[in-house]
């Protein structure tokens, strides 16, 4: 199975080609350009393995949450390949996907994963690695103020994402000590969706083009004011 | 050539498929006004949300209808500006990496370019060199275009956009959003001697607009006129009147100032049954040719943007593989064809 992976919910903006397991990975912290680099990437990716467009098999995206703009971006590439190759399409969670990053790099495998989400609320998942697998999630993902985020009575917690660094004090307190470490710097990669979209290809869990969608988890977005007329 | 075109600048998703030889095969758009209705305007973030949903189903559904498969395609055509940055991008992403995936050139359109050019997919297009009035709900401007790609701005509005007008004064008579047509409705039976609102701008040389102030001139009319219903299409007509006599005069201007006898008008606007009177008089009277798209092209629409980017393609145009969308983007940077 040959799979191209994309995550573009932060800040950050990857793609990733995983071939029967073996991965390769591009990713470069870039705001606001990643319009400008996806496809770039995906090509560069492709003709280092040798690969022609037409070989890829299944897409895997990170559809959220995260940046709304940013989880579109990567939703509209993956459409668009999907449907002009007409191949399936995994939708991977982009906090599933950093809970992955900490086990893979960090060999961390019960994390707390959670974006800054504007508006005092943060994006919160609960994740744990089986020893066979990846990382699964505990809990339902959601948005929440970051007093409330839910985190599980007992075990120890590694906390990762950019709400530990906006809201490190109140998730520190929630914790307490079985925290056993933070890493705010760290970003969803295209690898851990690749690697989490690939188990979930291989268990038929895919869908269409034009079914593959962000979740945003915050649908109260009409308390701005309305942008005057079309 | 045979090219699809696809259009996600505002608040309506559009998708066509247009053929160099054959014509428009097929068009569609989705609108999405209910959405917006309960907030008096577009609400950026639900216009997204709502192209990312709508437009493969659109695009399916035109292909089809255009018997039309990937292997008949030559290009895609996509929106690119001006517009609703987030609008845009779900457009961009989605046509550049289809076009990328069945490997075949894209071109970045520039929205008001796929306006002015919309005459041209009726029976008898207009030939080059005119005058252009590109009048909707986002746009007001008055462009001299010498030929593809080749235009020169004359006059823009410097403030509300003629549509946005009709929508503001629309929704202070208590009309729904987008009240524009429902006040040309009202006006039908207003009495046009009662109230005259100012004609804004035309007392001194230039071609650029303001609408702004006539939505207050509504405003201090209803607080010192009455409330009554009659007050309503009153004001109604002399506010439709002003508009419509304000565009004309500019037009008027305009022909006159370039020395051309053509005159095209494009946009959601060009839709008004007053304006498209009140200017074919004043070709009748300048000797001047003047063409509309059927009312359907006027609003916005995938079909426009397959033609102009069928043009940009036909003379060779390619865009690298990024996603473009630029939500400030001048005509005056386009580049000139042929």
């Amino acid at each position: 199975m040959n799979l191209l992976a994309v995550d573009t919910s932060t800040e950050a903006c990857s793609c990733a080609l995983w071939m029967e397991g073996a991965c390769r990975e591009i990713f470069e912290l870039a705001p606001r350009r990643h319009g400008e680099l996806l496809l770039g990437m995906v090509e560069s990716l492709l003709a280092d393995a040798e690969m022609s467009r037409g070989a890829l098999d299944v897409l895997a995206f990170g559809r959220g949450p995260g940046s709304f703009t940013g989880v579109r971006i990567a939703t509209g590439m993956v459409q668009g390949i999907a449907f002009a190759l007409d191949i399936p399409v995994a939708p991977v969670s982009s906090l599933q996907a950093l809970a992955q990053g900490v086990s893979r790099e960090l060999q961390r495998d019960s994390v707390l994963a959670g974006f800054d989400a504007r508006m005092q609320e943060v994006y919160w998942g609960v994740y744990r690695k089986a020893p066979e697998g990846v990382t699964e999630p505990l809990l339902a993902e959601s948005v929440c103020p970051p007093a409330s985020a839910p985190v599980p009575q007992d075990g120890e917690w590694f906390g990762a994402g950019s709400a530990w660094s906006s809201y490190r004090d109140t998730l520190v307190d929630a914790v307490g000590d079985r925290l056993a470490g933070v890493d705010a710097e760290r970003y969803p990669h295209a690898q851990d969706v690749a690697v989490i979209g690939a188990v979930a290809a291989s268990q038929g869990r895919v869908v269409t083009a034009d079914e593959a969608l962000p979740i945003y988890l915050r649908d109260t977005v009409t308390r701005g004011k309305a942008s005057g007329n079309p | 050539m045979r090219v699809l075109g696809i259009e996600t600048s505002c608040d309506e998703t559009g998708v066509a498929v247009y053929d160099s030889r054959a014509g428009l095969l097929a068009h569609a758009v989705h609108s999405q006004v209910s959405l917006h209705a309960a907030f008096g305007g577009v609400v950026p973030e639900l216009a997204s949300r709502d192209h990312v949903r709508k437009l493969l189903p659109l695009l399916k559904t035109v292909m089809s209808q255009a018997r039309t498969e990937a292997a008949d395609l030559d290009g895609v055509a996509y929106t690119a500006g001006p517009g609703l940055i987030g609008a845009l991008l779900v457009g961009a992403a989605t046509a550049r990496s289809l076009a990328w995936a069945w490997d075949m050139p894209a071109v970045a359109v520039h929205h008001m370019e796929g306006h002015l050019l919309a005459p041209m997919l009726e029976p008898e297009p207009p030939e080059f060199p005119f005058v252009a009035l590109l009048v909707s709900g986002g746009h007001t401007q008055l462009v001299s275009v010498a030929g593809l790609g080749n235009y020169q701005l004359l006059g823009e509005s410097l403030d509300d956009a003629a549509g946005e007008a009709f929508d503001k004064t629309a929704k202070l008579l208590g009309l729904a959003y987008p009240g524009g047509p429902a006040l040309a409705a009202l006006a039908r039976a207003g009495d046009p001697h009662r109230f005259r609102f100012p004609r804004p701008m035309t007392n001194r040389p230039g071609l650029d607009f303001s609408f702004s102030g006539l939505k207050t001139f509504a405003i201090n009319t209803l607080r010192t006129a009455g409330d009554d219903d009659q007050t309503r299409a009153d004001i109604a007509i002399a506010f439709e009147l002003a508009v419509v006599d304000t565009l004309v005069l500019k037009c008027r201007r305009a022909l006159q100032q370039t020395g051309l006898n053509r005159l095209i008008i494009a946009g959601g606007v060009g839709a008004n049954a007053r304006l498209r009177a009140e200017l074919d008089a004043l070709g009748a009277r300048q000797a001047a040719r003047v063409h509309y798209p059927r009312p359907e092209l006027c609003t916005d629409n995938g079909a426009m943007i397959a033609f102009a980017g069928c043009q940009r393609l036909l003379a060779g145009e390619r865009e690298p593989a990024v996603f473009r969308a630029a939500p400030r983007w001048s005509m005056e940077e386009l580049a000139a064809l042929g």
